[in-house]
């Protein structure tokens, strides 16, 4: 599990997150929810030290984030930034290759390859193992940098908004992979997302923040409603039931 | 396909290299090839520590349009040789070993291009506008300050520094050849060793600590290594503005690849072939009508606006 304890960060003069203490169950994918600017993504930048601490504490299983080695936490969580523009020369496979530095450091064995050619067949993406990452789609893309971190093989997978610019098929399907990964593979999965749609119909636990405090957590089942849309993203769209499944109809 | 290619850049510069000995040379061998190889040593020297620097400085900084001397770096380096001049005066400076000179310079530049370039990365990595106005901002303070302290100083005395103000391929300073070579080569192998991690460096600073790389100390030792590199190069030839761009842009496009092992060592080929060749050309046939450094820099300065105008970033 991932425990955060008291943790508080500001911006210059802005406070991004206040006093926060969650706890993130292991096992099964976790949706990071709240409205632009609720403090989502410098969460995840805190957890996986993208963003130094400032106040608090984060404990990724046994390991305690501000402490450990670096190389030691690229083997226990890895994480897709939001930002993830890199030259645009590289292969699919040399990308997905980049998962596996944190064992190999340059020197990639059989083992790495292995789980090179793994994660390039789990994701769909052999045979584009050879395609420059300029000439794919936004999905394949997207698919290729999700693919690289799942090449990582840690136990905990931090996502920052991996639908961005999927249509629905590619996002279904990128949902789809990651509760496989999450199910078959015991792996945790914290994934930012936007559309609470997708966090209803894919996630086991969901946390919600607004002006840098958690205002919800729980199943999502049970923590979506219509008082939870007005408070937490300030508007008057209405929840409705689909297999118990929380639908918003906007 | 890039060893292929590697391997006729390398025949290539070997050709170059040889004709470099040989061309044009009439009376006592004994006499030219010496005289001939010392140059030819140092012009591989300032084309592998130009092309290498501007390299790391393109991974550390994430584009493609920067480079050292494009940043200042040079320009730095003889702002403190003269104001080396102006406190010590160049017979005080003359007294001192070469050596020392050499070493209090290139340690001043680690130190002053920590402080500068350090804290620029840090805070407008994003903003390449940003980035290249404040380098050519600093290029022209560090030039204006030198020009000013360049007034101020004995006449006699400028001549110290004069050599190191301008680019000058064809009286190059082989007094610190022997020093040149040895840091440079220390420096190599110390990249060499930093390949890998270059590459991943090159994803950017949040990828690169998510795969367990620790970004701000690469830098830090990237910007170290180009300090070194550039005094090298600048204490041999004096400054180059747009070599390092040319070359590196060239290697891109000749080797495409993100592996530092192929691009260094094509950017380095690259490089030497440029230099010597160019050299060649300029001394052998044209006999000096056009100095290299003018023809370089012409070129040099098209690409950049090219790059510039293209937006090319990464």
């Amino acid at each position: 599990m991932i425990r955060i304890s008291d943790l508080s960060y500001h911006h210059g003069r802005t406070q991004v997150l206040d006093q926060v203490s969650l706890t993130i169950p292991k096992g099964g994918i976790t949706a990071l929810v709240g409205a632009n600017g609720a403090g989502k993504s410098t969460l995840l930048s805190l957890i996986a030290r993208l963003t130094p601490l400032q106040t608090g504490s984060i404990h990724v299983g046994d390991l305690d984030v501000s402490r450990c080695p670096s190389d030691m936490l690229a083997r226990n969580l890895s994480i897709l930034p939001q930002n993830t523009e890199v030259a645009p020369r590289l292969t699919v496979r040399e990308l997905v290759s980049f998962g596996r530095y944190p064992y190999h450091k340059g020197q990639p064995t059989s083992e790495d390859h292995t789980k090179i050619d793994a994660a390039l067949q789990d994701f769909d993406l052999t045979p584009l193992a050879d395609r420059v990452l300029d000439t794919l789609s936004g999905g394949q893309k997207q698919r290729a940098y999700v693919a690289m971190t799942y090449a990582q093989d840690t136990d905990y997978i931090l996502l920052d908004e991996p639908l961005n610019n999927l249509d629905i098929a590619a996002s279904r399907s990128l949902m789809q992979t990651l509760r496989h990964l999450s199910q078959e593979k015991g792996r945790t999965i914290v994934v930012v997302m936007h559309d609470l749609n997708y966090a209803c119909a894919y996630a086991d636990h969901l946390v919600a923040l607004s002006n840098g405090k958690i205002r919800a957590e729980g199943h999502p089942s049970q923590v979506v409603t219509n008082g939870f849309l007005s408070s937490v993203f300030s508007t008057d769209a209405h929840v409705h039931h689909v297999d118990q499944v929380p639908v918003i109809l906007v | 396909m890039h060893a292929r290619r590697l391997i006729a850049m390398g025949a290539i510069l070997a050709l170059f290299a040889v004709l470099y000995m040989v061309l044009g040379a009439k009376g006592n061998w004994n006499f030219i090839l010496p005289f001939r190889a010392t140059k030819l040593a140092a012009l591989l020297l300032v084309a592998v520590a130009v092309s290498t620097a501007t390299v790391l400085f393109q991974t550390i900084t994430q584009n493609r349009i920067l480079t050292p001397s494009i940043m200042g770096f040079d320009a730095l380096y003889v702002l403190i040789l003269t104001v080396a001049v102006f406190v010590l005066g160049g017979q005080g400076l003359i007294r001192l070993p070469p050596l020392a000179v050499y070493g209090v310079n290139t340690v001043m530049l680690v130190l002053a291009s920590l402080l500068l370039f350090g804290t620029l990365l840090a805070g407008a990595r994003q903003d390449l506008m940003r980035m290249v106005l404040t380098g050519i901002i600093f290029g022209a303070l560090f030039r204006s300050l030198t020009a000013f302290l360049q007034r101020m100083i004995d006449p006699n005395e400028y001549a110290v520094v004069q050599v190191s103000s301008y680019a000058r391929f064809t009286q190059i300073n082989t007094d610190l050849l022997l020093i040149s070579t040895i840091l440079t080569l220390l420096t190599l192998g110390f990249v060499w060793r930093m390949r890998h991690r270059l590459d991943v460096l090159a994803l950017g600073p949040d990828m690169a600590t998510g795969l367990g790389e620790r970004p701000r100390r690469g830098q830090i030792e990237a910007l170290i290594l180009i300090a070194v590199l550039v005094s090298v190069s600048t204490a041999l030839v004096g400054p180059i503005a747009f070599l390092g761009l040319l070359v590196v842009s060239l290697a891109r496009l000749i080797t495409p690849t993100a592996q530092h092992a192929v691009l260094l060592t094509s950017a380095a080929l690259i490089s030497c072939i440029v230099l010597v060749g160019g050299q060649m050309v300029s001394e052998r046939v044209l006999f000096l009508a056009a100095p290299l450094s003018v023809v370089i820099d012409f070129i040099g300065g098209f690409v950049f606006l090219a790059l510039l105008l293209k937006g090319t970033r990464r």
